[in-house]
């Protein structure tokens, strides 16, 4: 046995493990097979970033998209009435500054990059000689001063966050809806609502109401009392067995028969009711993932503490279950933003209704792939960004590893 | 000391939990049931003063209308009973094949996903992350607008070396046709199947016997090829040759022969192939990474080789947790088909949205739809009842 007693002996890694040639010899040209696959990969992902690039810069012909992203944004909701999505927006800016200060430990690089897209896009608005760009980065702003406020106040803004981010979603229907007939908050009627707007505004309409449903249909399953379970059993299978395009339709033509006649709901709501429905069972089933996630030993000690039935759901294991499901509505959410895209088949104009109508526009013949990879584009944006954000949240807060 | 019943009095019945129990059931389902007769008594005196009160009668009426393409013999004089199947067969073709492709894909995708090669894994999450994100219909649209019906006019067809000719009336592909030594044949190839499927059925029961299982599907197939390649010079010398490869041609101003594939068929089939192969890639790629690494450390350990290892341990533990998920995902992808209505494919709920607007039976026609959907989806869940207590982890 010999023992090394200088630190000459001991030799530096072999070069094939370190730096960026040891990398690429470890991962892209392990083997003869390995080497042909990158080629070949590489080759394809060199084409296809060619081909796209080409076709943005040269082929492509922007103007169906640059001369209506008013429309594409928020329909035919009326100018005046701006300010008050601007407020919204300006909200969101500063909870999301605030929720990031607050719960992540540091300030991440994607973090900022995604702050500055914002940014980057006020520029270019203000190059086509739009308007917006200081909204824009007031936004940023209202953000980056949340984030600090979060970091150097973290006990005392959590609550408040907190509050604030429960509150925001009936807050936006409240504001975009209005109140009264004139003046300040006038009323904007549904039919005014349009494009992303309208998009976002039915997957929050969907998981907000859908998710006192959601709990009580999970509730209901859970039951031991035969007539509620079977009830909610019976609702939930039947809402998750049928395509969603068929309670809009149902909604659409079969929800004026149901009610008594001389009352009629306008489309907008009809659309609403039936992704409510279908969110609710959806939700019903992902709020019970959580229940049965909640150990057997939570539901003794309430026992034991002589709490009642209801207590003991409402202290005890909702809270519990309701943690634990949090990353899943995050992705339900994202699933419902997507799905909405399907009232533009009962002829509302959500984003890709407004897509359509600008297609159907005689300037714009012919500009299908630019208008689609558009649209595209900002679902993604959306659903991706969410999906990332819910992600690193997740981690930060350590949901759902109890 | 004995207790007695009446030393602490009876619970009177209105704090006693089972009859509360069942006095609130009791209430709910009266309540519901107030509401349902209610919302139903609405519906039908609303369609009585419409003039049109709920009956299935229109079912045996002429549908008088055309559908792009059909399985079955369908006419303008046909009836709306038989419009309705010809869609339900149009959403069993396309949601069948749209299965088979979308798992062979995402399978790929999938296991693409794991690969140790840093580009091609990075693909493969590129491909996954930009198809789950964004909304089917707007894949589907884009799809139909700006790639099956912008292809070239019939006159310069884009060509595949003569075997497809892509248009923007269609896709044409060469094809099998039955020729002349086809009627025996057809006998020569059912016996080989059976042949073939005899011999994996007693390999089968070798290596359960032996514990040592043979690649008995391997067996069978190989058993059915080569048998089926023989019966055909057979088949040849007696009758002529079985089948002729159709090549589709130009005559006039459309396309012959060979098999055509409509525009509407290709936007919403590759669309939902492409998209549900998204999720199916992530679904084989987690139930891959549920499998311990030790039990990949155990296999080498023991000398397996690394396709033995894949097929002796991974594979058999991954499919416990893959089938529950795919399975969601085939139900999803036959839902999805229902959007084929955005792109003119004539499926079940695009032919019944046109019998709606045609004789105005709203109420009968989406129950229809809303009734097959779920017997798809019933039948797939008894199959899943099914299969998890077949394959379900025996514990102690």
């Amino acid at each position: 046995m010999t023992t090394l007693t200088s630190t000459k002996d001991i030799l530096p890694p072999p070069t094939e493990r370190i730096g960026i040639l040891g990398w690429m010899k470890k991962n892209l040209f392990g083997s003869i097979g390995d080497t042909i696959l990158t080629f070949v990969a590489g080759a394809f992902l060199l084409w296809l970033i060619f081909a796209i690039g080409n076709w943005i810069i040269n082929t492509a012909q922007w103007a169906a998209v640059t001369d209506n992203l008013q429309l594409y944004m928020k329909g035919q909701y009326p100018g005046s009435e701006d300010w008050r999505l601007w407020f919204l927006m300006f909200l969101l800016g500063l909870l999301i500054g605030l929720a990031w200060g607050i719960f992540l430990k540091r300030a991440e690089a994607v973090g900022w990059v995604l702050l500055i897209i914002p940014v980057i896009l006020a520029a270019w608005l203000f190059t086509l000689g739009r308007q917006s760009w200081p909204h824009l980065l007031f936004i940023d702003v209202l953000a980056i001063i949340g984030y600090f406020l979060g970091k150097r106040y973290p006990k005392k803004l959590a609550r408040p966050t907190y509050i604030l981010i429960l509150l925001y979603m009936p807050l936006v229907i409240l504001v975009v809806r209005g109140f009264g007939q004139e003046g300040f908050m006038k009323l904007v009627p549904t039919n005014l609502w349009g494009g992303l707007l309208l998009s976002l505004l039915l997957a929050i309409f969907g998981i907000v109401f859908s998710f006192p449903f959601g709990v009580l249909l999970a509730l209901g399953r859970q039951s031991k009392l035969p007539a509620l379970k079977t009830i909610s059993v019976l609702y939930i299978e039947i809402i998750r067995g049928v395509p969603l395009i068929t309670l809009l339709f149902m909604g659409q033509l079969m929800l004026p028969f149901f009610l008594p006649a001389g009352i009629t709901i306008d489309r907008v709501i009809r659309a609403t009711v039936a992704i409510i429905m279908f969110a609710a069972a959806y939700m019903a089933e992902n709020v019970r993932g959580g229940l049965q996630s909640i150990p057997k030993g939570q539901y003794e000690a309430a026992d034991a503490l002589g709490l009642s039935g209801w207590q003991k759901m409402v202290f005890i294991i909702l809270p519990q279950a309701l943690r634990a499901v949090i990353p899943v509505l995050v992705g339900q959410f994202i699933g419902l933003f997507k799905d909405t895209s399907l009232v533009a088949l009962v002829g509302l104009l959500d984003l890709l209704g407004i897509a359509r109508g600008i297609l159907a526009n005689p300037n714009y013949i012919g500009r299908q792939l630019e208008v689609f990879a558009f649209i595209a584009l900002i679902y993604w944006v959306f659903s991706y960004g969410m999906s990332y954000g819910s992600r690193r949240l997740e981690v930060a807060l350590g949901v759902g590893e109890r | 000391m004995t207790f007695k019943e009446s030393d602490h009095g009876a619970v009177p019945f209105w704090r006693d939990e089972r009859y509360l129990q069942i006095i609130a059931q009791v209430i709910v389902v009266v309540v519901l049931i107030a509401i349902g007769w209610w919302l139903i008594h609405n519906l039908l005196t609303g369609l009585e003063a419409l003039g049109i009160p709920m009956s299935f009668k229109f079912l045996g009426l002429t549908a008088q209308f055309d559908i792009g393409e059909s399985m079955i013999e369908y006419s303008r004089n046909s009836t709306y009973a038989q419009a309705l199947l010809v869609g339900l067969l149009n959403t069993i073709k396309v949601s069948f094949l749209g299965i088979v492709f979308a798992t062979l894909f995402g399978i790929i995708i999938g296991i693409a996903r794991l690969s140790k090669n840093w580009l091609v894994n990075k693909l493969a999450a590129i491909y996954v992350e930009a198809l789950r994100n964004i909304p089917l219909l707007v894949f589907l649209i884009f799809l139909s607008t700006s790639v099956f019906h912008k292809l070239p006019r019939v006159q310069n067809a884009l060509s595949a070396w003569g075997w497809a000719y892509l248009t923007n009336r269609g896709i044409y592909v060469v094809w099998p046709q039955p020729a002349g030594g086809w009627d025996v044949y057809k006998w020569f190839l059912l016996g080989s199947f059976i042949i073939g499927f005899i011999v994996a059925a007693i390999k089968f029961r070798e290596g359960k016997k032996t514990g040592r299982m043979p690649l008995y599907w391997l067996w069978g197939f190989v058993v059915f090829a080569v048998l089926a390649a023989i019966t055909w010079f057979i088949a040849q010398f007696m009758a002529g040759p079985p089948m002729h490869l159709d090549f589709p041609s130009l005559q006039g101003r459309n396309f012959k022969g060979g098999k055509s594939l409509t525009p509407e068929f290709m936007a919403i089939f590759t669309g939902l192939v492409i998209y549900t192969s998204a999720f199916i890639a992530e679904v084989v790629r987690a139930g891959i990474q549920s499998v311990s690494k030790g039990q990949r450390e155990a296999a080498t350990a023991v000398g397996l080789s690394g396709f033995q290892t894949m097929r002796l341990v991974i594979f058999p533990q991954a499919m416990r947790v893959i089938i529950p998920p795919l399975t969601s995902q085939y139900l999803n992808l036959t839902k999805n088909s229902s959007l084929a209505i955005a792109v003119g494919y004539p499926d079940l709920f695009a032919v019944g949205s046109t019998i709606i607007n045609q004789a105005g039976r709203a109420v009968e026609v989406i129950l229809i739809t809303m009734g097959v959907y779920l017997t798809f989806s019933l039948l797939t869940s008894l199959f899943m009842n099914w299969y998890n207590k077949h394959t379900r982890l025996v514990e102690r």
